[in-house]
């Protein structure tokens, strides 16, 4: 491995920083919900990621890591951001193996994985107003800048800035997936919580690589 | 927020404490969150299991019983419960003649039950088939978006598939039941007020006084318009039109179900059941039953929502089947 490479505590940092974000931001997500869907998803996520910090422990490698932090997900958030983010998890957990770092290559891989589990999940495409709306371009950003020779630490904060751009891209979309598609027009002009929540995530993913 | 908790938190395990003490006759696992009829499924009989998020009292804990479901599994307030509850459910109610999902349209009860289904599938073999209960008018169809929720018809379905189970009638037969009584069913919803989730703490949107909303769900969410506050007969109209539009119910019998979402009184469920009744009369639909209460609620939201399903001589005499629950009880 090399200095530029992801490690397991950078990984569980990345998970702990992401708890953080949701349970300090639980109201927030809750109020954009409450705009456009059924006001719980600030509560799922604080309550899916309090359960997976209390059960991640000490990795040892990086699929056991993810395929502890999915199976919590599902177990313990319901809703559709249970299986959608748990899925994303569990399957940067199969790409990876059981390997104890992450090159920037590797990194991509999985949450590349990641993101196609979901989209097969949700059956949700760019543009529903949904989390692929962050996800999608976030991970076109973190190819782009590993493929022009970047660490994974600056790919990861391009990723970032793009979840974000995506996220503000969602506010004027009508919502075609998830219950807030069940406004129609009305569920346009406010931001899509999961596409918040999945900012969140890049963030937290850009700080603990920095 | 006024509301009669400990806990926002512990709403869920305290009711289901509650739902315990008060019936017996069930069996309630508080680990997992799942409401067992208090006898296992008797050799042969398919079982239905159903769920979704808590809030829709009585549905669904309070169908489970003879001739309706088998288990329910409940999730926290309007968050659909998780695989791993669904695939202990499916577990323990199998009697080896297969098990039949009653999900309701929603994305993470869709996807939730998929991922049970394919659970238990593959770790016991157990034989799965689901039903996606989509009735809701208000929302356009569309292979685009998330489709038409599943609401009122869904209580209506319980009870006629439930009853084919009870009869006998394999998993094949039971499934094949419960695709037409989805198919020949619709409704449609409004609101007075929003609802407040207990860990949300205020209401889920607000509305004027002088404003209703129409084509709402059964989770406070706002509907498909807002209008001004109308007669009773008026809203009557709105709700029933667009249900009359959408299918044809002219040429049979019908059962008709006025459902309040939890905060309305009875005395105007009643009223309003009185308002749809002289709509279909003069449309020319023959209602042969009726169900008018709380069926499945949304919190504490007032308004109330419209079910209409075509039914024949099989699907009445299923519906008149004695039927054992806490939310609906005759024939026995």
């Amino acid at each position: 491995m090399t200095v530029a490479d992801v490690t397991l505590d950078q990984l569980v940092d990345w998970l702990t920083r992401f708890r953080a974000f949701v349970t300090e931001n639980q109201g927030y997500l809750t109020e954009l919900d409450s705009a456009i869907g059924d006001a719980d998803h600030g509560a799922n996520m604080a309550r899916g990621m309090n359960a997976v910090l209390d059960k991640v422990g000490e990795p040892e490698t990086v699929d056991a890591l993810f395929k502890t932090v999915g199976m919590t997900l599902v177990s313990s958030v319901g809703g559709a951001s249970g299986p959608l983010y748990g899925t994303f998890f569990l399957r940067i957990g199969t790409s990876a193996g059981p390997v104890t770092s992450l090159d920037g290559a590797a990194l991509a891989a999985g949450l590349r994985a990641g993101f196609e589990g979901v989209v097969s999940r949700g059956k949700a495409e760019a543009g529903d107003k949904t989390m692929v709306d962050a996800m999608g371009p976030a991970l076109d950003a973190l190819d782009e800048s590993l493929g022009s020779g970047s660490d994974p630490a600056t790919a990861a904060a391009a990723a970032f800035d793009a979840a974000q751009r995506g996220r503000d891209a969602t506010e004027p979309l009508v919502a075609r997936k998830g219950r807030a598609s069940y406004l129609g027009e009305r569920s346009a002009g406010h931001l899509d919580p999961g596409a918040t929540s999945t900012a969140f995530l890049f963030q937290a993913l850009a700080e603990a690589l920095a | 927020m006024k509301k009669l908790i400990n806990a926002p938190e512990a709403v869920l395990a305290d009711a289901l404490v509650g739902i315990a003490a008060a019936h017996p006759e069930l069996t309630v696992d508080h680990v997992n969150r799942i409401i067992y009829r208090g006898t296992p499924t008797r050799a042969g009989k398919v079982a239905l299991i159903s769920g979704g998020g808590s809030g829709h009292e009585p549905l669904h804990g309070g169908y489970v019983g003879l001739g309706m479901l088998d288990a329910a599994c409940a999730g926290e307030i309007f968050t659909s419960p998780t695989p791993d509850q669904m695939q202990e459910a499916t577990k323990v109610a199998d009697s080896g003649a297969g098990v039949l999902h009653i999900v309701k349209n929603y994305t993470g009860d869709v996807m939730n039950f998929e991922m049970a289904a394919e659970l238990a599938e593959a770790e016991t073999g157990t034989k799965v088939a689901s039903i996606v209960v989509n009735d809701d008018v208000a929302v356009e169809d569309s292979t685009w978006t998330a489709g038409r929720r599943g609401v009122g018809l869904t209580v209506l379905l319980e009870k006629i598939v439930g009853a084919a189970a009870e009869e006998g009638r394999d998993l094949e037969a039971v499934t094949a039941l419960a695709t037409r009584v989805n198919e020949s069913g619709r409704s449609m919803g409004m609101a007075l007020t929003s609802c407040t989730v207990p860990s949300a703490g205020k209401p889920t949107f607000e509305l004027p006084d002088d404003m209703m909303e129409i084509g709402v769900g059964i989770h406070g969410e706002p509907g498909r318009h807002r209008v001004a506050l109308a007669p009773a007969a008026s809203i009557a109209q709105q709700l029933v039109e667009p249900i009359l539009a959408d299918l044809d119910f002219t040429k049979g019998p019908v059962i008709a179900m006025l459902n309040g979402m939890g905060g309305t009184p009875l005395i105007e469920l009643y009223l309003m059941y009185g308002e749809v009744t002289k709509l279909l009369e003069k449309a020319g639909v023959t209602v042969a039953r009726n169900l008018v209460g709380n069926y499945i609620t949304s919190l504490d939201m007032a308004g109330c929502s419209v079910t209409l399903l075509r039914a024949d001589d099989e699907l009445l005499g299923l519906w008149d089947a004695p039927v054992n629950t806490s939310g609906l009880r005759w024939g026995v």
